[in-house]
């Protein structure tokens, strides 16, 4: 009974200890934020409906496809990727799973004025626009012409894509991800030899700096970025950089709450590869100290009887 | 030479040769432990349970880790938590032990201190425990470099750079750790030795005198009763067990260590498995970068205390500087625990709730440390600073002072009384 006592008092002042140290000095130290809830409310909606057909023209007379590739329709990209960063500060995205990834609210917006859906206008000014012109309208009425447009990314985007997709097309232009072998130029190759090898780093260097004139910073290699900040964060950061991060070059990328979730899920399994295997081999050990613990008892009862 | 028999089983062959037979005695069936004490005096047990555990995960670490500022952070968290067979799980072994044996150390000290067992020829325990507390905070402070993140760098920046407020040799002893003028890949190597060579050697040898200085005094009780060892281990080998105020260490106290020790195991691994999280800054998974500070720095939970001891005292007084009393303030803190003995004037060997004004002052340190060790990861500013400046002024006066005040009185009614 006293032990026991003991031990409650042992177990009071170790909770209060880690209490005080964990959860109450993080609340002080982060303040707390509303969770993100990808509406993108302070857009202003898609007032008319878009006709997929209309789009594709739309796009092509509008000069999308100037800087963007549309792979998946057959429509390579203008300039490689280190040429293309070294005009725009970052390889512009190719627009197949556009449709699939953004939220439509968000990519009509973004059409009509990049800098202010990215939450990057803060960067961006007169003397230095914004790499993505506005788009003004082809002639029509603008907000038909963005509905066509969206509605016509939507028709060729991709019903179903793997986590690791979305995270190469929403993240991987900017973000490494060393840890499975991901760059920002892409996979990084198997090479024939050290010419290759070396060539390619060339590329990388030289994009990477492209990407550091024009943001200011390199991006960090997400590899980690799970264990370091945790799915809470990620999904408020990927949801609006600013509100966490203020003033960071990162933009909103206007993905939907799924494809963050993937994007999330992606991170995890890169930084986190050994989850399941934790999760099997958790239980087995403390299964294996619990037996231990009764059969400990048990003998202490045993040999204790002829002490007492 | 001695006169050597045919031996009948390898044990006695060994016997003949080792007097392994004796040996047993010494350290274990005939090694007397009181009966009268409660499962506090398990943590024993549990810390060489978590030292083992430490050295062989550590090993196995070993033969992974780079020491290189280029490549530490990969080979910890790819290398290690990602190619190599199970090395996610020596590696949260190691981190999780690392932090929960200053857990188990604390309430060890704590339940040194509650019960007196540093007093009346029980001083080198608790110098050789003090010693030990110490050499475990350089092994986990060197060995928390190591995977040289964000926390790691910094930690060894402002830790290093303490180093400085030492008067005429500061700055050159600044570098001298370092190896650098700034923390650098030589500042890594050379941690790298103390936590895998030099500090761990140190440790076995201390551990090894901790155990030998508990050998003449034995180990106290729950009353703090002083025991004859040989009238009662005689009485126990004579088969009076029941009424023999000792027990031999094998197997009668160990069977309750073991026990103790299970029921640890199961929250050891239920944090290694489930909430190894606890005992990882998340900040240390940035890789370390000189470049940018993180929004706060501050150490492990266990320095929290003395860290905020360290800079309790926010503002100049007078001539000196407010850096300065810190740092004394800091020295003091951490070489005060071993004066215990020096600083507790009364012969009274009892568990503090028998001794008046001793239990409420052991609670006023056990709270302020909480306060401190709290207070010590917010950020100094306000009300904070405030709190922490006052927990600290706490902290000097009852060891400095309360303690030595009460345990005079203590001693003189003692005298009084008998």
């Amino acid at each position: 009974m006293r032990e026991l006592k003991i031990l409650a008092v042992v177990i009071f002042f170790t909770l209060l200890t880690y209490w005080g140290v964990e959860p109450f000095a993080h609340s002080q130290m982060h303040a707390h934020v509303e969770p993100v809830d990808y509406t993108y409310s302070d857009l202003s909606g898609l007032p008319k409906k878009g006709d997929a057909k209309k789009g594709a023209e739309t796009i092509q007379m509008a000069g999308c496809t100037g800087c963007h590739s549309i792979e998946s329709q057959g429509m390579p990209a203008p300039m490689d990727a280190v040429s293309a960063s070294g005009s725009y500060g970052v390889n512009p995205p190719d627009l197949s799973s556009a449709g699939a990834l953004y939220d439509e609210k968000f990519l009509a917006n973004l059409i009509k004025n990049p800098a202010h859906a990215l939450k990057v206008d803060h960067k961006f000014n007169e003397s230095k626009p914004f790499p993505m012109p506005a788009f003004y309208g082809a002639g029509g009425d603008l907000d038909q012409e963005v509905a066509d447009i969206v509605a016509y990314l939507k028709s060729i985007a991709p019903k179903e894509m793997e986590p690791k997709a979305v995270f190469e097309d929403a993240c991987g232009r900017c973000h490494n991800m060393k840890y499975d072998n991901w760059t920002v130029l892409g996979e990084k190759p198997k090479f024939d030899d050290a010419v290759q090898e070396a060539e390619f780093n060339v590329k990388l260097a030289q994009y990477e700096a492209n990407l550091k004139k024009y943001l200011g910073t390199t991006p960090p290699d997400l590899s980690m970025m799970i264990r370091s900040k945790g799915e809470e964060y990620l999904m408020n950061f990927i949801g609006d950089p600013q509100l966490l991060l203020h003033g960071t070059a990162m933009p909103r990328v206007g993905l939907t709450k799924e494809k963050a979730e993937e994007v999330v899920t992606y991170m995890e399994k890169v930084g986190d590869r050994k989850k399941d295997e934790r999760n099997f081999l958790g239980p087995l050990i403390l299964l294996y100290f619990i037996l231990f613990s009764v059969v400990a008892y048990l003998w202490k009862k045993q040999i204790w009887r002829e002490v007492h | 030479m001695a006169h050597f028999e045919k031996a009948n089983s390898v044990g006695e062959w060994l016997d003949q040769r080792l007097a392994v037979n004796k040996l047993m005695k010494v350290m274990m069936t005939e090694y007397w432990i009181p009966k009268n004490i409660n499962f506090l005096w398990a943590m024993g047990v549990v810390l060489m349970t978590m030292f083992t555990v430490l050295l062989i995960s550590g090993i196995f670490l070993l033969m992974y880790y780079k020491p290189d500022t280029k490549l530490a952070f990969d080979s910890v968290n790819y290398t290690i938590m990602q190619e190599v067979y199970f090395g996610w799980l020596w590696r949260h072994m190691h981190a999780v032990a690392a932090s929960v044996v200053f857990l188990v150390i604390y309430i060890h000290m704590f339940t040194a201190i509650y019960y007196g067992s540093y007093k009346r020829g029980r001083e080198m325990i608790w110098i050789s425990g003090m010693l030990l507390f110490v050499t475990f905070s350089a092994e986990a402070f060197s060995g928390y470099m190591l995977p040289w993140g964000q926390m790691s760098y910094w930690a060894a920046q402002v830790i290093t750079n303490l180093f400085g407020g030492i008067p005429f040799i500061g700055d050159e002893l600044v570098i001298w750790i370092r190896g650098n003028f700034y923390v650098a890949d030589s500042t890594l190597t050379r941690f790298f030795m103390l936590h895998v060579l030099l500090l761990p050697l140190v440790i076995m040898g201390i551990i090894g005198l901790h155990f030998y200085s508990l050998r003449i005094p034995h180990v106290n009780n729950q009353e703090g009763e002083e025991i004859d060892f040989d009238a009662e281990a005689e009485k126990y080998k004579a088969g009076q067990k029941k009424e023999s105020k000792v027990i031999p260490f094998w197997p009668v106290f160990l069977s309750k260590d073991l026990f103790v020790m299970g029921v640890f195991m199961i929250f050891y691994f239920y944090l290694v498995f489930y909430h190894y999280n606890f005992a990882m800054d998340p900040i240390n998974f940035d890789p370390a970068n000189p470049m940018k500070t993180p929004a706060h720095i501050y150490p492990e939970w266990y320095f929290l205390w003395s860290y905020e001891v360290l800079r309790g005292f926010f503002f100049d007084v007078g001539p000196i500087a407010a850096m300065d009393i810190g740092l004394a303030a800091f020295g003091i803190a951490n070489v005060i625990f071993f004066l215990m003995p020096v600083l507790d004037r009364s012969p009274v060997v009892k568990p503090a709730h028998k001794r008046g004004p001793f239990f409420i002052w052991f609670w006023i340190l056990v709270v302020d440390m909480i306060v401190l060790t709290i207070w010590g990861k917010l950020p100094p500013t306000g009300i904070n600073a405030w709190i922490g400046f006052f927990a600290t002024i706490v902290f000097l006066v009852s060891l400095l002072v309360a303690l030595p005040a009460i345990t005079k009185k203590e001693a003189e009614r003692a005298g009084g009384a008998a």
